[in-house]
């Protein structure tokens, strides 16, 4: 019910939309994540190059010297080579004396801003078709007498650089992706336990029998409480309307009985007055069918309150010996009108077992009445409560017809017999019986006695 | 013994007590609870046939209003549900017994007398015919000084004849009224009744005569 109920919703899951939102957000997380760390790489990268950049240019600007014929110049091939430790690089240098390139490569860029002194100043630019790092410092010396400013630079490829970034952000790219996919199952995981709650209170919805009307009382998550109390809403409105039904049953039993306890009534009335033996076979038929469907009546309600019953199910400890005596107490004057002679066994002390009480006095009541309605006059009727190891088994024992067929057939709605004859009933009654007896955990055993008769026992397990 | 049915179906008032009175009950008719508490303030009664709903109320209402004034006239609910619920109900309200509607008279007759039998006889449930007393609610007869015990159907079947002594009541009659209407009765079983309660009013005077072909009476010798 509930499925079909949310199908015109559209059918969406919410399971199959967190697992996507799960997997989208996280491949976003793995992008950004790869490009932070390409980015702070590639920073530590320049960083570390700027420093070897840094000291390589300055001492280099420390070994040019001022001699009469001019500058000379001393490359330092120590710094070089740490240069070229840090991969496949090419190196560029140029000294300028004020402005006019003195030696190395001359077109390589200025500096953007003059460097002041041994502060190296560093850039970026692209010089033939490679990425370069450069780094410049200046120096005044005097040359020929005359104050000049030379200023050194060195620029280095950044390929290698490049390369070793691009490299440490593919490794966390991957790295994130891998623990994401790990983190799936993790996330399916979730969801589930998200939707849990709304999956049980749907199990526990669905359980209920079809009159379980009771508002459901069920531990759930706050933000699943509108939900449930709506549902109790629903219940509640649908047990007022069961309650003006059982209301309005109640009132047309009344108003229907009246008048056949009328016709019953008008029909011994007639029926002491007639000397007419058609007649009077005519009118005990009357009372006959006015009797039967009152009885049938009788059952009719006792199942439904029955099942009502087994779904309420108003269980509590109770004493079946006092319930059995009161059965008994109760059916004495229709057994002392028939002259059968009831005997009870095991009543004398409580015998404590949970259940619902009525629904056992329902079943009992039943049993008896077939005892009674099936023992020939002067017959005899034993009742007893037997507890053994296994089992608590209550009988009624009759010395009636017995019975005709299969005993377990008997149970069957509406099923009576082979041998009923003329006796009413509606077949209703070992159908009650054995209901009352499932709900309690036990069962109902027909069987013919060997003396003759039936035993009719209601067997219940130990808990 | 002397009814009080409260009832508010006048039809059937007046069917159930014409059917009461071929018991020998006296019955008389109140239909509404005003009138019962009228009635029952005016004269006293073995037995109240108390009806649920009523015009002016509930009668399990009365019932307990009776019960708590210490009123305690025996009171057998007439219920039209069977419910169990109900009965544990109006028993629980003080009623004595309950039978449901439509009613067998024969059960009803059974749980009145099991109901007064339990209160020890609200009233001298005694009578004396001929040259002995019949005590309904002892299910026994007395005859000088000796006391014979009868069985259910012989009592029934005494009751039915003492209703109308003299008077013939045909076998099918008393099939009718000594066996429920769906027990399975041969013609013949009533003669073995008769044959019974003949041996039990042997030496009490009275006579229970078999008319060949019309049926049978008690008159006294």
């Amino acid at each position: 019910m509930i499925r079909t109920m949310m199908r015109p919703g559209g059918g969406v899951s919410l399971r199959r939309r967190l697992v996507w939102q799960f997997i989208l957000l996280s491949a976003v997380l793995v992008a950004g994540l790869a490009f932070t760390v390409g980015w702070v790489a590639d920073r530590a990268s320049r960083a570390s190059q700027d420093a070897v950049l840094g000291a390589a240019v300055t001492a280099v600007a420390d070994g040019i010297r001022s001699v009469d014929d001019g500058l000379e110049l001393e490359l330092p091939y120590g710094t070089f080579s740490m240069l070229g430790a840090m991969g496949e690089e090419r190196i560029f240098y140029a000294v300028r004396v004020d402005g006019d390139p003195a030696t190395g490569y001359d077109d390589l860029p200025m500096p953007p801003m003059p460097p002041e002194g041994l502060v190296p100043v560093f850039w970026s630019t692209d010089f033939r078709d490679a990425r370069l790092r450069l780094a410049s410092v200046s120096r005044s010396l005097l040359i020929e007498d005359r104050a000049r400013q030379v200023v050194v630079t060195l620029g280095q490829t950044r390929h290698g650089q490049a390369a070793i970034a691009r490299d440490t952000a593919r490794s966390a790219a991957w790295a994130a992706a891998a623990f994401m996919a790990l983190a799936l199952p993790v996330a399916l995981l979730a969801a589930g336990a998200v939707l849990g709650p709304i999956r049980r209170l749907a199990q526990v919805v669905a359980a209920r029998g079809p009159r379980d009307l009771r508002p459901v009382r069920h531990q759930t998550p706050r933000e699943l409480q509108p939900l449930l109390r709506s549902i109790n809403g629903l219940i509640a409105r649908l047990r007022a309307a069961l309650e003006m039904t059982e209301t309005f049953i109640f009132e047309a039993a009344h108003r229907i009985r009246t008048p056949l306890s009328l016709v019953r009534t008008e029909a011994e009335l007639a029926l002491s007055e007639t000397d007419d033996p058609a007649t009077a076979a005519r009118l005990r038929r009357i009372v006959r069918a006015v009797g039967e469907s009152s009885r049938s009546a009788n059952q009719i309600l006792d199942h439904a309150m029955v099942l009502y019953r087994s779904d309420q199910f108003a269980a509590g400890p109770l004493d079946i010996a006092a319930i059995v005596q009161e059965v008994v107490r109760a059916t004495a004057p229709i057994a002392e009108m028939r002259e059968i002679e009831v005997t009870t066994e095991g009543l004398a002390l409580p015998v404590q077992m949970h259940g619902d009480a009525r629904m056992f006095e329902i079943a009992l009541r039943n049993l008896m009445d077939n005892a009674l309605k099936y023992t020939p006059s002067e017959g005899h009727v034993h009742v007893a409560i037997r507890p053994s190891r296994t089992e608590l088994r209550i009988e009624v024992l009759d010395d009636g017809r017995g019975i005709e067929g299969d005993p377990a057939a008997l149970v069957a709605r509406f099923r009576r017999g082979g041998n009923v004859g003329d006796t009413g009933g509606s077949g209703l009654g070992l159908t009650i019986v054995s209901e009352v007896a499932a709900a309690h955990g036990g069962r109902l055993i027909v069987a013919p006695r060997e003396t003759g008769g039936t035993c009719a026992a209601l067997s219940f397990p130990w808990a | 013994m002397r009814f009080l049915l409260v009832e508010d179906s006048r039809e059937l008032a007046d069917a159930v007590a014409s059917r009461l009175a071929m018991e020998g009950h006296a019955v008389d008719h109140a239909a509404t609870l005003g009138d019962a508490r009228e009635f029952l303030d005016s004269a006293p009664y073995d037995l109240i046939l108390l009806d649920i709903s009523l015009p002016d109320g509930d009668g399990r209402d009365f019932l307990a209003r009776e019960r708590s004034a210490r009123r305690d006239t025996a009171v057998i609910m007439m219920t039209a549900s069977a419910s169990v619920g109900d009965r544990v109900l109006t028993l629980d309200q003080g009623a004595d017994d309950y039978i449901t509607k439509p009613f067998d008279f024969a059960e009803l007759q059974a749980r009145c007398r099991a109901v007064l039998r339990r209160r020890d006889g609200a009233a001298d449930s005694r009578r004396h015919f001929a040259g002995f007393t019949f005590d309904a609610l002892a299910a026994s007869i007395t005859i000088g000084p000796e006391t014979r015990e009868l069985r259910a159907r012989e009592l029934r079947l005494l009751e039915i004849l003492l209703s109308r002594p003299g008077q013939a009541f045909s076998k099918s009659h008393l099939i009718d009224r000594l066996f429920s209407f769906d027990e399975e009765v041969s013609d013949n079983a009533i003669e073995v009744y008769v044959g019974r309660l003949r041996r039990k009013l042997e030496g009490s005077g009275a006579r229970l005569e078999t008319l060949r072909g019309v049926g049978y009476r008690l008159f006294p010798e």
